[in-house]
């Protein structure tokens, strides 16, 4: 794998477009989406350095990140979906209640 | 041998528990009365049990602790619940279950119809449980348990009627005189145990252990300030100088329990206490010499307030703070025998007149209430030619009158010429005997004088309430009547086991079967002070015996004679008495005004730094620390609120920038 730097380049360019989605964005499913594409740039971290290495260790890893991701994305769009039963909005600018 | 004198605390304390829990539900009077006065009588019956069986041991046997089971033990203290049982504990339990049985049959007919019926018997049960405790604890601990749970059942009968205020604050001032001088037993009870520990390896505070080894310690010294710590608790309890005010006060609460707890019991307690420890205030001539001269004092004192007061209950306060000065006088004198057999005497006559001047006041209400009067039942110028209509309570009232004024053949005679004689003849005092014996003799005709005023003015001449009024005074019923008749027995022939060695002589060689009696309980104590007497044992002629007898007896003669001219020959002197020489007839009704000194010099001081305190001290201090930390917090959080935000974007972007700081460091240090 000479071109493992590639990988990780990539990868970190993608971890670093979902950082800055989720700290700039305000709509909730895109910040969502944001964090999505923040885990799978780990997840293509972990297969390369696993090929590179050697190691199966990495990509068992991933499969958990996969079941979190999942698991997540549940939790999270029912959370949307209850918010915008209340406030008919899931902009994030309208989340301010946990405050003094 | 006494395996079953557990019983007697037993008792009372079962029936406090099923009235106080159950007494609410019952309601029947009968059946509550009859459960306190049952659990008592069981308790005389133990108790006779328990004076036969120990009679029936030669005389220096005469000792067991009987102990229950292990209190507490924590290294060198211990402490048991056991139960002493000498010929000093069985004459107080005696006394105790035996005037408090007839005291307990007199309140079923007394206390009918009063709200709270089984409250009162309950209290009073759990009062006979307390004293009970007091006298039979073997130790200074179990003393003291007794010891507070009878100034608590004071307190609570006091303030019985609780709805008056002025019973209320009665209560509280009983209780907290009483404070003060527990105050003193504890100090007391502390040094004591201290010191026979740190100086001779004695820790203990059983009674007997530390009169084993009350000859280890010193005279004087220390010991006169333990003596005189236990001292200060007697004055409290047993209502001497300086503490005596709260008795005259405690008489707001219902007469049963004056005359129990307030006269018969719990008031001798401080006199049973030095009894008690008489191996340690042997040992301290400076206390003695305290004790008897602050108990002449108050037998002077009491009785000069006595003569001027009109309340009926109020008059007979003072007697019992006077004739408790009495006994003290007999305990500083080293003579602790006759102090007992006065506190035994005075027992039967006082509880006696109590429960009579209860009846009167039982009679006056009535009829005062059937005319729908409010005048005051217990105010002695609204009686008067009470005797035709009250025949029985008026003789056993003049019996026990007879006997606490000193009139040979009657039991106060016995007891009271035998603490006057000790008083001038004991070793210790010096020159002092003399004036110690003059305060006596003087405060004797004093207590015939105003107890045949009190006679006088309640059961002869003519009746000062309304004629319509009159016709309700009746005879009490024989529940009220029959605790009367008997105490009024005893008053006359009690004085008899106790007769004084020189009358004993005329008649044949009877001896003073009291004394021999209580000697195993005093004699070493007896043989030291012998030893140790500070003037000599002086010998003194059989002639001045008889001619200080001679002399008490005269003066208490005087004193009827002056109460029957003034109160029923010519009845206008008093009136005259009172004009000329007003400002002494207000002094001595105001009680010479002590209660005014003492708000004066204790009690106003004391609010006043409660007020400081409250006003001074807490709020601004105590409430300023704690406000001022809620505002610096506060005023803190105010200012950092502002980073909570609220929005999730802005956690994020603080979160980033924490990571890339911390990244930043680890990467570039």
């Amino acid at each position: 794998m000479e071109n493992l730097n590639s990988y990780l380049t990539v990868s970190a360019i993608l971890f670093s477009i979902g950082t800055i989605g989720v700290l700039t964005r305000k709509n909730a499913i895109v910040i969502f989406m944001c964090i999505e594409l923040m885990l799978n740039a780990v997840n293509l971290t972990f297969i390369a350095l696993s090929r590179y290495l050697g190691n199966l260790d990495g990509q068992v890893f991933v499969f958990f990140v996969m079941t979190v991701a999942a698991a997540e994305a549940a939790v999270g769009l029912a959370l949307m979906i209850a918010f915008y039963n209340n406030k008919e909005s899931i902009d994030v600018e309208d989340v301010n209640m946990l405050k003094w | 041998m006494f395996d079953n004198v557990w019983l007697i605390p037993l008792f009372p304390l079962l029936g406090f528990l099923i009235n106080g829990l159950l007494g609410k539900k019952i309601k029947n009077e009968t059946v509550i009365g009859g459960i306190g006065a049952f659990a008592v009588l069981c308790s005389f019956a133990v108790s006779c049990m328990t004076i036969l069986k120990l009679l029936s041991l030669p005389g220096e046997e005469r000792l067991a602790n009987v102990k229950v089971f292990t209190w507490m033990t924590c290294g060198n203290f211990n402490a048991d619940i056991a139960f002493l049982i000498d010929p000093l504990s069985c004459v107080m339990i005696m006394i105790v279950t035996g005037v408090g049985f007839l005291i307990h049959i007199y309140s079923i007919g007394y206390m009918h119809g009063e709200e709270g019926f089984y409250r009162f018997f309950a209290y009073l049960n759990l009062f006979m449980f307390s004293m009970l405790l007091l006298v039979l604890g073997n130790n200074l601990l179990l003393m003291f348990v007794g010891w507070e749970g009878v100034g608590l059942c004071s307190y609570l009968l006091i303030g019985y009627y609780f709805h008056k205020k002025s019973a209320g604050d009665a209560g509280k001032k009983a209780f907290v005189m009483n404070r003060v001088g527990d105050f003193g037993f504890l100090l007391g009870a502390f040094t004591l145990y201290w010191f026979m520990g740190h100086n001779f390896n004695v820790w203990t505070i059983q009674f007997t252990e530390l009169g084993k080894n009350a000859h280890l310690l010193p005279t004087g010294g220390v010991v006169t300030v333990i003596t005189l710590c236990f001292f200060l608790g007697a004055t409290g309890k047993s209502a001497q100088i300086p503490l005596y005010t709260w008795l005259p006060d405690a008489m707001e609460g219902p007469t049963p329990v004056s005359a129990l707890i307030h006269a018969a019991t719990m008031v001798t307690a401080g006199v049973y206490m030095i009894g008690r420890m008489n191996f340690l205030f042997i040992r301290s001539p400076e206390t003695l010499m305290v004790i008897a001269v602050i108990g002449a004092c108050t037998a002077l004192f009491a009785a000069t307030i006595g003569t001027a007061q009109n309340d009926i209950k109020r008059v007979l306060a003072y007697s019992t703070v006077s004739q408790l000065g009495y006994m003290f006088l007999a305990m500083g004198s080293g003579a602790f025998a006759a102090g007992i057999f006065h506190l035994m005497t005075h027992a039967f006559f006082k509880a006696c007149l109590f429960l009579g001047s209860g009846a009167v006041i039982h009679s006056m209400h009535h009829a005062l209430h059937h005319v729908h009067s409010h005048d005051d039942a217990q105010d002695m110028r609204n009686m008067g030619g009470l005797k035709s209509k009250m025949p029985l309570t008026f003789l056993t009232f003049l019996l026990a009158t007879i006997a606490i004024a000193g009139i040979p053949g009657f039991s106060g005679f016995f007891s009271k010429d035998e603490i006057l004689w000790q008083a001038f003849a004991n070793p210790h005092h010096g020159q002092l005997n003399y004036l110690l014996w003059g305060m006596g003799a003087v405060a004797a005709g004093l207590t015939a004088f105003y107890m045949f005023r009190l006679v006088f003015m309640t059961f002869f001449g003519e009746c000062r309430i309304t004629p319509k009024a009159k016709d309700h005074l009746h005879e009490s019923p024989m529940v009220i009547v029959i605790p009367l008749i008997v105490l009024a027995g005893l008053s006359v022939v009690g004085g008899y086991i106790g007769i004084p060695k020189l009358l004993g002589d005329l008649f044949g060689g009877i001896p003073n079967y009291f004394e021999h009696y209580l000697e195993p309980v005093f004699r070493l104590s007896e043989e030291y002070m012998a030893e140790h007497a500070a003037h000599g044992v002086a010998h003194h002629s059989v002639a001045l015996e008889w001619g200080l007898m001679g002399t008490s007896v005269v003066i208490a003669l005087i004193g009827i004679g002056i109460a029957f001219a003034l109160y029923v020959v010519n009845t206008s002197i008093p009136a005259k008495f009172t004009a000329t020489f007003p400002a002494l007839h207000r002094a001595v009704y105001n009680k010479w005004y002590i209660d005014e000194l003492y708000d004066y010099v204790f009690v106003n001081p004391c609010k006043a730094l409660g007020r400081f305190l409250w006003k001074g001290f807490d709020v601004v201090v105590v409430d300023g620390v704690v406000n001022g930390v809620a505002k610096v917090v506060m005023s803190f959080g105010g200012i950092i609120r502002y980073m909570q935000s609220g929005f999730v974007y802005d956690y994020s972007w603080s979160m980033a920038f924490g990571v890339v700081v911390i990244l930043g460091y680890y990467l570039f240090k």
